[in-house]
């Protein structure tokens, strides 16, 4: 049984979003990244909505398929993006709200560049050699 | 014991014998008190005086000219705390929701940001008092283990409610369970100690006012 | 804890995983464990070295809601990537093999991971008698003894495995009681809950596979990352309460509202568990969002311990027969008081006598 309470102001958005601001000045300041856990937080079925609504679309949408799509996007608060990892299955796994320049899982990870330009090598070198 | 465990404990047999303790103490004392009586006054009224009793209950209730000077803690004290713990007491929702399980009756509560100004008065005028009374000579010399008793099963309550509605210091199951475990403390001690006066304080009252008006000693 | 074979890491990147599918995997595996995302590097890094860990699930005095919590859980999930990364050797309910065969692989998977193997439980002991609940012709009392000598830890999922639960609520007819009661030379973690969260139990399965250890735990040996925090104080309708707006029936106005369910006996004020944040079927709710107050069902003795629908600051049973009772009592103690003082009085009256001046002359 989904929620039963209809359109009561619970509030717990507004903390959500003090948060949020503050880890903007802590980001303008020393570069320092926040990262908050939807899950770990207190909220009715109202105050995901509002936070979402207060929060806006912004000019960056991005998919990452890698264990199921993950989708990133930047709110209308430059710098503050939400991120939805999913399953295969497209099941909500997690969700964060990550604020940063960019967001850590969007940059090509430095095992996975270090495997490509092996394998870029590879590919040159049998190309070369047929 | 979990703390669930005694909390369970408390709403449960603990209230059932604190509150049988509590009525049976209150009734013998009532029943005893008002069967001892008093020898039949062969004298007659020095001054026609209807209603000094009554009169009385009221005109003791409010401060004798000259105490505010000469004992301005035990004055300002005494208010503070009475009407502390009564706002508490009675205009706290829970309270009223405890009373209205019990008997049915409910009257509207008082906001809690309110009631907890009246608590922590009350805590602060019971702690005053008690410095008073370890500092006076003569009100250290006046007390007994009874008095200080008393001050203790009143001043728990407050205690252990305040920290429960707070969520201070200790886990609210605790600090639940050991609000109505000190209150229970206070039930079964009430009508066997001074705190008898809850009870009896507006008869005595009266009787004084009585008397006295008989006497010729207007109220 | 030394078990062979690959890494976790490793296991996920032969399945083509990439690192950002790995980084993926610890951000989700940080929010299952309720860990908070500043975790993520350490989950990585222990996940570089955790390998894959024996489990053996016993199921005792139960209704299998523990089991079907978990499978519920078992969509192809995270939670399946965890329990991918588990090796479940025995579970009676859940593996193919019974009889002979089955207990076969328990004996199997105990001698082979013997001291490093984690042992799951649902479900009480009864040592009323021990034919009351056996396994394979085992008792449980047995079984359990046998099994928990080799594990590195002892998990207890459920109220019943953790505390007792249903079979040992009054008057405990089997003579039910939790794992921690046998028990006493292992780590044992209680998971309880009618059922656990799904995502709780396959977070402390994840932090165990993580890093190869039970997480910290509360005075009820719960995991204070689940069970840290009341659910009243992580609840939604929590400002409700503070500002005195309750739900005076299951249908009224408040109700409507969404206010606060203390006054309908919500027990979220005294029971420590993850609803109110993790809720159920995929986050979808969690009882109070849906309209009922919490029943408790995580805490010790959940089931004697008054009524559902009696607010906290209730008396659980009436009183008013016993106080009446006792009032009848004093006064008729009251009663006899007043007789024997007025007989008291009485004779100091017959026994006054008179005194002159003449007689105290006298006495001279």
């Amino acid at each position: 049984m989904p929620s039963t309470d209809s359109g009561a102001d619970h509030g717990n958005a507004l903390p959500i979003l003090n948060e949020i601001r503050h880890a903007l000045a802590r980001l303008l300041e020393s570069g320092e990244t926040s990262v908050i856990d939807l899950g770990a937080l207190p909220m009715g079925p109202q105050d995901e909505a509002e936070l979402l609504a207060a929060l806006g679309e912004g000019e960056v949408e991005a998919t990452i398929s890698a264990g199921g799509p993950s989708s990133v996007r930047e709110t209308a608060f430059h710098g503050v993006w939400l991120l939805t990892h999913r399953n295969e299955a497209g099941e909500t796994l997690a969700r964060f709200i990550e604020i940063a320049f960019v967001p850590e899982l969007l940059m090509s990870q430095a095992e996975d560049v270090a495997d490509s330009a092996a394998a870029l090598a590879k590919k040159l070198g049998q190309a070369q050699n047929s | 014991m979990s703390n669930l465990e005694l909390l369970t404990w408390a709403r449960g047999p603990g209230l059932s014998i604190a509150l049988a303790v509590c009525a049976f103490g209150i009734l013998l004392r009532l029943f005893e008190i008002f069967s001892l009586g008093r020898k039949a006054d062969l004298s007659k009224a020095r001054e026609h005086s209807p209603g000094s009793g009554w009169r009385t209950i009221v005109s003791r209730s409010l401060p004798p000219p000259g105490l505010m000077k000469r004992a301005p803690v035990t004055y300002i004290g005494g208010y503070v705390f009475h009407l502390g713990f009564a706002i508490t007491l009675f205009f706290f929702v829970p309270h009223i929701e405890l009373v209205r399980g019990l008997t049915g009756l409910s009257w509207p509560g008082l906001p809690t940001q309110v009631v907890d100004i009246a608590a922590v008065a009350a805590i602060l005028a019971l702690i005053a008092v008690l410095a008073s009374r370890l500092s006076n000579p003569v009100k250290r010399l006046l007390s007994g283990v009874q008095d200080y008793l008393a001050w203790l099963l009143t001043f728990l309550p407050l205690l252990t409610g305040y920290l429960a509605f707070h969520h201070l210091l200790i886990d609210y199951t605790l600090a639940l369970a050991l609000h109505i475990l000190s209150v229970e403390l206070l039930l079964v001690a009430l009508p066997f100690t001074k705190l008898f006066h809850t009870v009896s304080v507006f008869i005595s009252r009266w009787y004084n006012g009585d008397i006295f008006g008989r006497k010729g000693v207007a109220s | 804890m030394a078990f062979d074979g690959p890494t976790i890491a490793e296991t996920l990147r032969r399945q083509g995983i990439s690192r950002r599918g790995f980084l993926k995997f610890c951000a989700t595996t940080a929010s299952l464990m309720a860990l908070p995302p500043s975790m993520v590097p350490a989950i990585a890094a222990a996940l570089e070295q955790a390998r894959r860990p024996s489990v053996i699930w016993l199921s005792f005095q139960e209704c299998t809601g523990c089991t079907e919590s978990l499978t519920r859980s078992h969509t192809p999930s995270i939670e399946g990537l965890i329990l991918e990364q588990i090796s479940l050797d025995y579970h009676h309910t859940l593996q193919a093999a019974s009889g002979e065969a089955a207990e076969a692989a328990r004996e199997a998977a105990m001698r082979e991971n013997h001291g490093k193997y984690l042992l799951v439980v649902d479900g009480s002991i009864p040592l009323g008698n021990p034919g009351y609940s056996t396994i394979a012709g085992v008792s449980n009392l047995d079984m359990l003894k046998e099994t928990a000598a080799g594990a590195a830890a002892v998990i207890a999922v459920g109220s019943c495995a953790a505390y007792g639960g249903l079979p040992a609520a009054l008057p405990n007819p089997t003579g039910a009681v939790p794992v921690s009661a046998i028990i006493k030379d292992k780590p044992v973690m209680n998971v309880p809950g009618c059922p656990p969260i799904p995502v709780v139990i396959t977070g402390v399965l994840a932090h165990f596979l993580t890093f190869a250890a039970l997480p910290e735990l509360d005075d009820h040996g719960r995991p204070k990352v689940f069970y840290g925090e009341s659910i009243h104080d992580r609840c939604y309708r929590r400002p409700f309460y503070d500002q005195g707006k309750f739900a005076e029936t299951f249908d009224d106005e408040g109700a409507r509202k969404g206010w606060c369910l203390f006054k309908l006996g919500c027990k979220g004020p005294v029971t420590y568990n993850a609803c109110a944040t993790t809720k159920w079927n995929q986050g979808v709710s969690f009882p109070i969002q849906s309209g009922h107050g919490c029943i408790g069902c995580s805490e010790p003795g959940f089931w004697d311990m008054g009524p559902l629908y009696k607010p906290l600051s209730m008396p659980i049973a009436p009183v008013q027969m016993m106080v009446g009772a006792a009032a009848a009592g004093g006064a008729i103690a009251g009663a006899a008081m007043a007789l024997r003082n007025r007989a008291a009085k009485q004779s100091a009256q017959a026994a006054h006598q008179k005194v002159t001046v003449a007689d105290l002359e006298k006495a001279k």
